[in-house]
């Protein structure tokens, strides 16, 4: 019943080290806002769903099951399979929200046997005719710097950006969700 | 799919069965076996396919949306369980819009067998089962939304009848969800998905389990025995007919409501060590129908009707006055009631006791020209009542469906 989601593994290399006054600010800390846990399911139809009101402003992506983890902290994470219904890689280089002072595309990597969030070199790419999951555990949308707190219920409009300039804007509806272990890394990795 | 027993036999499930497990091994046998019980549906898959297949049950869904909600109109599934709710302090109309938006989404997700958003065991979500989530809202729900003004007139707790032995941790709720399907584990994922969601709004004020015979066991439509061993529910009106229309949809009082209905739930605690005291006479005496059958007194068919004129030799009522059916009749098919109802069967207590008994869910388009009626009738002479004790009692308007995109409770909040 659930087909099996495309994930998309971006080239290894060095982890870009970026200046992020908030970044810097939390360190790496352990946060909650995330679940190594595989909830996937790329086949989702969406439908009657308060998240699902996506426009496109001209992206080849479509947005499916949206979702934000409710927080009443600094920061949460917004999930969603990214479909690529075009014949050429799709790739997300940057996004804002309406609740957030910065937002950023993120991963999950083992470093040093210990699962590690961190800025996603390269963005999210999400090759021709082909699906990207957004997922608690693995990659996602960060964000930074909430200027308020995201309820249950509530919805966030999202904007993501690709490296030739358009736009995706959706609204991910925020549901309550357990955290899990994995450490932020704002860029502090060695090597 | 409501196939015949002789389906059990059907060489082609049973081809199906030796395929599945000569391809899967150990761990298919299970799978056959269940799949054989549903041999139609097993039959019908392709021949060439060796993979496990869930049988024909488990992937059954009862469509979401729709002008009414779902789990009142269909066929009672196995296993239910009705979780009541009273609402924090602070959670106001926007607040109930938002955990509305929320749990209609996980219902309209997990009916269609797709995992809810967040759903931490989306596994768990692929079988519905025939899963219907329905909700309702209590008195205190019009309250906390400012919305008084907007209560159905009769909505509100049941008078106290002299037969009620109510405990408060069985009564009351602002927010009701029935949750049904055919099989436990799939009601309890969708339980877990919807509390995680509601409880950011509320708090859990009771739960109720209920179950009738597992689908399969009978034949659907069949009407079932409850705890008391008594054919229960014979005269019902039938889902899709014009009396459970004229009955059940809300068609006049607040607009919003139109298309929904009310439900009242009673927990009704049956004292089995006297019934088990009575003999097979003063118990059909009591009921005016047979046990074997449930024939009535005066018939020889489930379904003949009552005559509660008949007099036996001695010039008596063959029906008495007092019989549960004849109490319980209702001339007019508008002032019917549809019954909706599981058993339940708890822990029994150290000396044996059992906690058992039915969680009568009726639905009605008014509660107190359907309802009660019928229940002060009952509360008066019913001769069951020295078996029956009420125990819990809320009620709920069941607001309409709503169409994809749209969210229940949107007619009254939105």
């Amino acid at each position: 019943m659930h087909a099996m989601p495309t994930t998309t593994t971006v080239p290894g290399r060095s982890p870009r080290l970026r200046r992020l006054v908030a970044a810097t600010a939390l360190g790496a800390i352990s946060l909650s806002a995330l679940v190594a846990c595989g909830s996937g399911d790329s086949s989702s139809p969406a439908k009657a769903s308060p998240s699902t009101a996506v426009t496109a402003d001209a992206a080849p992506l479509t947005v499916k099951d949206p979702w934000v983890k409710a927080s009443n902290t600094e920061m949460t994470g917004v999930f969603a399979t990214l479909v690529n219904t075009t014949g050429a890689k799709v790739t997300v280089v940057s996004g804002t929200s309406t609740v957030s002072a910065k937002t950023e595309l993120h991963e999950v990597a083992d470093v040093d046997g210990k699962p590690t969030m961190r800025q996603k070199a390269g963005g999210f790419v999400i090759p021709a005719n082909a699906s990207h999951e957004l997922k608690p555990g693995s990659d996602h949308v960060m964000l930074m710097g909430l200027t308020k707190a995201v309820k249950p219920g509530d919805e966030v409009t999202v904007t993501l950006t690709l490296d030739d300039g358009r736009t995706l804007k959706f609204t991910a509806v925020a549901k309550a969700f357990a955290g899990a272990k994995e450490d932020y890394n704002a860029g502090m990795t060695k090597g | 799919m409501d196939s015949s027993p002789t389906d059990l036999v059907a060489p082609a499930a049973a081809a199906v069965g030796r395929r599945r497990l000569l391809a899967g091994g150990a761990l298919a046998l299970g799978g056959a076996l269940a799949g054989a019980g549903v041999g139609a549906a097993a039959a019908g898959r392709g021949t060439g396919d060796s993979r496990p297949q869930p049988p024909g049950y488990g992937v059954q869904k009862v469509p979401f949306h729709g002008p009414h909600q779902a789990g009142i109109d269909t066929p009672a599934q196995a296993h239910a369980v009705f979780l009541g709710f009273d609402l924090d302090g602070g959670t106001d109309r926007a607040a109930l819009g938002r955990m509305m938006r929320l749990l209609t989404d996980d219902a309209a997700r997990l009916t269609g067998g797709v995992p809810a958003l967040a759903d931490t065991e989306a596994e768990l979500a692929e079988l519905p089962a025939r899963l219907t989530v329905t909700f309702g809202f209590g008195p205190g729900f019009f309250t906390a939304a400012g919305l008084d003004d907007r209560r159905p007139a009769s909505l509100a707790p049941l008078p106290v009848f002299s037969i009620d032995r109510l405990q408060d941790h069985w009564c009351g709720g602002d927010l009701l969800i029935q949750i049904c399907a055919d099989d436990p584990l799939t009601v309890a994922h969708a339980q877990r998905m919807l509390v995680k969601d509601a409880r950011t709004f509320a708090r859990l004020r009771w739960a109720q389990r209920g179950f009738r015979r597992g689908r399969g066991v009978q034949e659907d439509g069949v009407t079932q025995r409850n705890l008391m061993g008594q054919i229960d529910g014979t005269v019902n009106p039938a889902p899709g007919s014009d009396v459970f229309d004229g009955a059940v949809w809300a068609e006049d009082g607040p607009e919003w409501l139109r298309g929904g209905t009310t439900m009242v739930l009673r927990r009704i605690r049956m004292e089995l060590e006297t019934w088990d005291a009575a003999d097979t006479r003063a118990k059909e005496f009591s009921i005016g129908r047979t046990l074997g059958t449930g024939a009535p007194l005066t018939g020889a068919a489930e379904t003949d009707p009552p005559d509660f004129a008949a007099r036996d030799a001695f010039g008596l009522p063959v029906i008495s006055e007092f019989a549960h059916v004849r109490r319980a009749h209702v001339a007019d098919p508008r002032q019917q009631i549809f019954r909706r109802p599981f058993n339940y069967d708890d822990a029994p207590a150290a000396d044996g006791t059992p906690d058992t008994g039915l969680l009568f869910a009726s639905f009605q388009r008014d509660v107190a020209g359907q309802f009660l009626p019928i229940q002060r009738a009952l509360a008066a002479s019913d001769l069951l009542n020295q078996w029956t004790t009420p125990i819990g009692s809320a009620v709920f308007a069941i607001p309409p469906g709503c169409a994809p995109g749209g969210w229940i409770g949107q007619t009254l909040l939105g």
